[in-house]
C-alpha cells in the first residue's frame, strides 16, 4: 500500500513512545550506568570503565552458561520448527474439528510459565509422576533431579510441550492462506506430495516461519521460570540458563556492576542473533519464491 | 503394500487399503501429539482431585477417592484467592493500557510515512526481545522511587514493555489489510478522524483487536519474573503465591495441582472467545 508522508503522525505514536520509554529507556540507562561503576552504597560508587565487561567476558562459568543457552535454543529450534510444520500439515483444513483442535493446541501456551514447571515436575517425578514411573517401568533408569542428562532432556521435552503449538498455529495460519487453485494446479501437473510441500507450501509459509523462528529463539533465549521451578538449574549447573544466572547475580548476590555488564552483553547477543536469523531467512526466501 | 509405502507414488489407485492407511496417518499423528499435550494436564487434574496422602502413597492412573478439598481450601483462604484477583486485575489493566496506546500508533504505522518511522518500529520490536531478567533490578528501583511498588499499576506498566510492541505489530498487520480508500471515502463524507476511527475503522478490524487483546492477556498472565519482583503483598500474583507455598509447607501436591488447574481457566475462557481468529492472530495478522 502506498503510504502518505504525514509528519503529524508522530502525535499518534507519541503515547507508545512515552509508555515504552518509561519502561525501557529509563531502566536501560540505569543498567548502562551501573555497568561502568563499582557500587558499594548509594553514596559510595566509583567509575571503573570497561572493567566489568572484561571480567564477564573472561569468566569461564559465564561462558559455560552461554554455551548451554545456545545449545538449548538451537535444540529447541531444531525440534519445534520441523515438528510444528509436520503437525500443521496433519491438521484438518476445515470442518467442525478445527476449532476444537485449535483450542487444544493453544492450551499449553496459556499456562503461566512457573505452572508449566510445576506441571512437569508432577508429571516427571520418578515417585509420583506418570512419565517418571512409566520410564522407570520400562527398565530405563530415569531421575531428572539427580542425572544431568535426564534433567536436560526433561527441560527440552517441557519446552517442546509448551511451545511447539506456537509453531503449529503459525504454520497452520500460513497454510490456510494458500488458495485452493494452487493445489488444483499441482494435481493437474501430477506433482508428488513432496513437490507440493517443497514448491507450494514451504515458500508460502516463509513469512510465518520467520515469525516462529524469531519468537522461539528470543523466548527460549530468555527462558527462566520453567527450568527454575522444574530443576532449580540443577543438578549442578547443568540446566542453569542465562536468565537464571543473571537473576542470581543481580538479586541474590547483589553484584550490581557485573550483573549490569552481563545484562548488556546478553541483550546485545539476542539482538545480534535475531538480526542474523532475519537476514538469513530473508535471503534464503529470495532464491525460492 | 511395500510398493505403496513410497511417498512419491501419490496416486496409488491400485490399492484402496494403502490409500486408506495413508489418509489416516495425519490424523494419527495429530491425535498422538494432542495426547502428548493433554497427558501432563490430565495428571495435574488427577492430582488436584486427590488428597495429598493418596498422591504420595500409591500410584494410580485415576483418583481412587475424588475429593474437592483442595479447591475448597483455595476458594475459602483469602491468601489464595486474592492472588487470582490480583493477577486478573493487573492483566486486565495491562490489556486496556496496551490497546489504548497501540491503536493510534498502529494506525500511523500502517497509513503514514513520517520521520524515523522504520527505526521507531524496529526499536519497539527490540523491546520484545529484551530479557525481563535484564530489567529486574532497574524496574524495582524505578517503581519504588515513583511510589508504585506493590501496586497493580506497576505490574501492568512493566508488562507494557513486551505487550505494547507486540500489540502494535499485530494491529499494524490487521490494519494494513483494510484498503486505504475506506479512510479517504470517510473523510470525503465529512467524518473527523476520531469519529471515523471509532465508528468505521474499529468495527472493521474488530477481529484484530480481539486477537491483540488475547495476546496481551496471555503474555501478561503467564509472566512471573517481573510480576513477582514488583509486588510484595498487596498485588501479589497467584503464580508467586504458588511458588512461596511450595517452599513453606513442604510439598502439598494436591493443593498445588488445584491452584495450577485454576490458573488454566481464565486463559481457556479467553481463548474460547477468539477461537475463530486465533490462527490468523498467531500469524500476527499477516496472512
Amino acid at each position: 500500500m502506498e503510504k502518505t508522508y504525514y509528519p503529524k503522525a508522530w502525535l499518534m505514536v507519541l503515547p507508545v513512545v512515552a509508555i515504552v520509554s518509561f519502561s525501557a529507556i529509563v531502566p536501560l540507562m540505569t543498567v548502562i550506568n551501573y555497568s561502568v561503576q563499582d557500587i558499594f552504597g548509594p553514596e559510595n560508587r566509583y567509575f571503573v570503565g570497561m572493567e566489568w565487561f572484561r571480567e564477564i567476558l573472561g569468566d569461564p562459568e559465564i561462558r559455560g552458561a552461554f554455551q548451554r543457552q545456545f545449545l538449548f535454543s538451537f535444540a529447541v529450534l531444531a525440534i519445534e520448527i520441523p515438528l510444528g510444520i509436520a503437525i500443521a500439515l496433519c491438521m484438518p483444513r476445515k470442518g467442525p474439528w478445527v476449532s476444537v483442535v485449535l483450542i487444544l493446541l493453544a492450551l499449553p501456551l496459556l499456562v503461566p510459565w512457573n505452572v508449566v514447571g510445576t506441571i512437569w515436575q508432577m508429571f516427571a517425578r520418578p515417585d509420583i509422576g506418570l512419565l517418571g514411573i512409566g520410564i522407570n517401568g520400562l527398565g530405563i533408569d530415569y531421575n531428572f533431579t539427580g542425572n544431568s542428562i535426564d534433567a536436560w532432556v526433561t527441560v527440552l521435552a517441557m519446552d517442546v510441550w509448551h511451545w511447539t503449538s506456537l509453531a503449529v498455529l503459525l504454520c497452520y495460519a500460513g497454510l490456510q492462506a494458500i488458495p485452493d487453485a494452487y493445489y488444483q494446479a499441482a494435481r493437474i501437473d501430477g506433482a508428488s506430495r513432496w513437490a507440493v510441500f517443497r514448491y507450494i507450501e514451504l515458500p508460502k509459509m516463509r513469512g510465518v516461519l520467520m515469525i516462529a523462528i524469531l519468537l522461539r529463539f528470543m523466548d527460549s533465549f530468555k527462558i527462566f521460570a520453567e527450568p527454575f521451578v522444574l530443576t532449580g538449574g540443577g543438578p549442578g549447573d547443568s540446566t542453569t540458563f542465562l536468565s537464571q544466572y543473571l537473576t542470581t547475580m543481580a538479586v541474590g548476590q547483589f553484584d550490581l556492576g557485573p550483573a549490569a555488564a552481563f545484562s548488556i552483553i546478553y541483550f546485545l547477543v539476542i539482538l545480534l542473533v535475531s538480526y542474523v536469523f532475519y537476514q538469513v531467512i530473508n535471503n534464503l526466501g529470495k532464491g525460492v519464491s | 503394500m511395500t510398493r505403496n509405502q513410497d511417498p512419491r507414488s501419490a496416486a496409488a489407485p491400485d490399492s484402496t487399503l494403502g490409500t486408506a492407511i495413508r489418509a489416516r496417518v495425519p490424523n494419527a499423528v495429530l491425535m498422538l501429539y494432542i495426547l502428548f499435550l493433554l497427558l501432563p494436564l490430565y495428571w495435574l487434574l488427577k492430582m488436584s482431585l486427590q488428597p495429598n496422602s493418596e498422591i504420595v502413597g500409591a500410584f494410580t492412573l485415576y483418583p481412587a477417592t475424588v475429593t474437592f478439598d483442595n479447591y475448597i481450601k483455595i476458594f475459602t483462604d483469602s491468601s489464595w484467592y486474592t492472588g487470582y484477583l490480583n493477577s486478573i486485575y493487573y492483566v486486565g489493566l495491562n490489556t486496556i493500557i496496551s490497546l489504548l496506546v497501540a491503536l493510534p500508533a498502529a494506525y500511523a504505522f500502517s497509513r503514514y510515512r513520517f520521520m524515523g518511522d522504520k527505526h521507531l518500529f524496529f526499536w519497539l520490536l527490540t523491546n520484545r526481545m529484551a530479557p525481563p531478567a535484564v530489567f529486574l533490578l532497574p524496574f524495582f528501583q524505578l517503581y519504588q522511587s515513583v511510589g508504585l511498588f506493590d501496586t497493580h499499576l506497576a505490574v501492568a506498566l512493566a508488562h507494557t514493555l513486551f505487550n505494547v510492541p507486540l500489540a502494535v505489530w499485530i494491529l499494524e498487520g490487521f490494519m494494513s489489510g483494510v484498503p486505504k480508500e475506506m479512510d479517504e471515502t470517510a473523510y470525503l463524507d465529512g467524518y473527523s478522524w476520531p469519529r471515523f476511527f471509532v465508528k468505521i475503522f474499529l468495527p472493521l478490524i474488530s477481529a484484530g483487536v480481539g486477537v491483540t487483546a488475547f495476546f496481551c492477556f496471555m503474555f501478561s498472565w503467564v509472566e512471573l519474573l517481573l510480576a513477582r519482583t514488583l509486588t510484595s503483598t498487596d498485588a501479589k500474583p497467584i503464580a508467586a503465591t504458588m511458588t512461596r507455598t511450595v517452599s513453606a509447607s513442604g510439598m502439598d501436591w494436591g493443593l498445588l495441582a488445584a491452584a495450577g488447574v485454576l490458573t488454566l481457566i481464565p486463559g481457556a475462557l479467553v481463548i474460547w472467545f477468539v477461537r475463530n481468529h486465533i490462527a490468523k492472530g498467531f500469524a500476527l495478522g499477516r496472512v
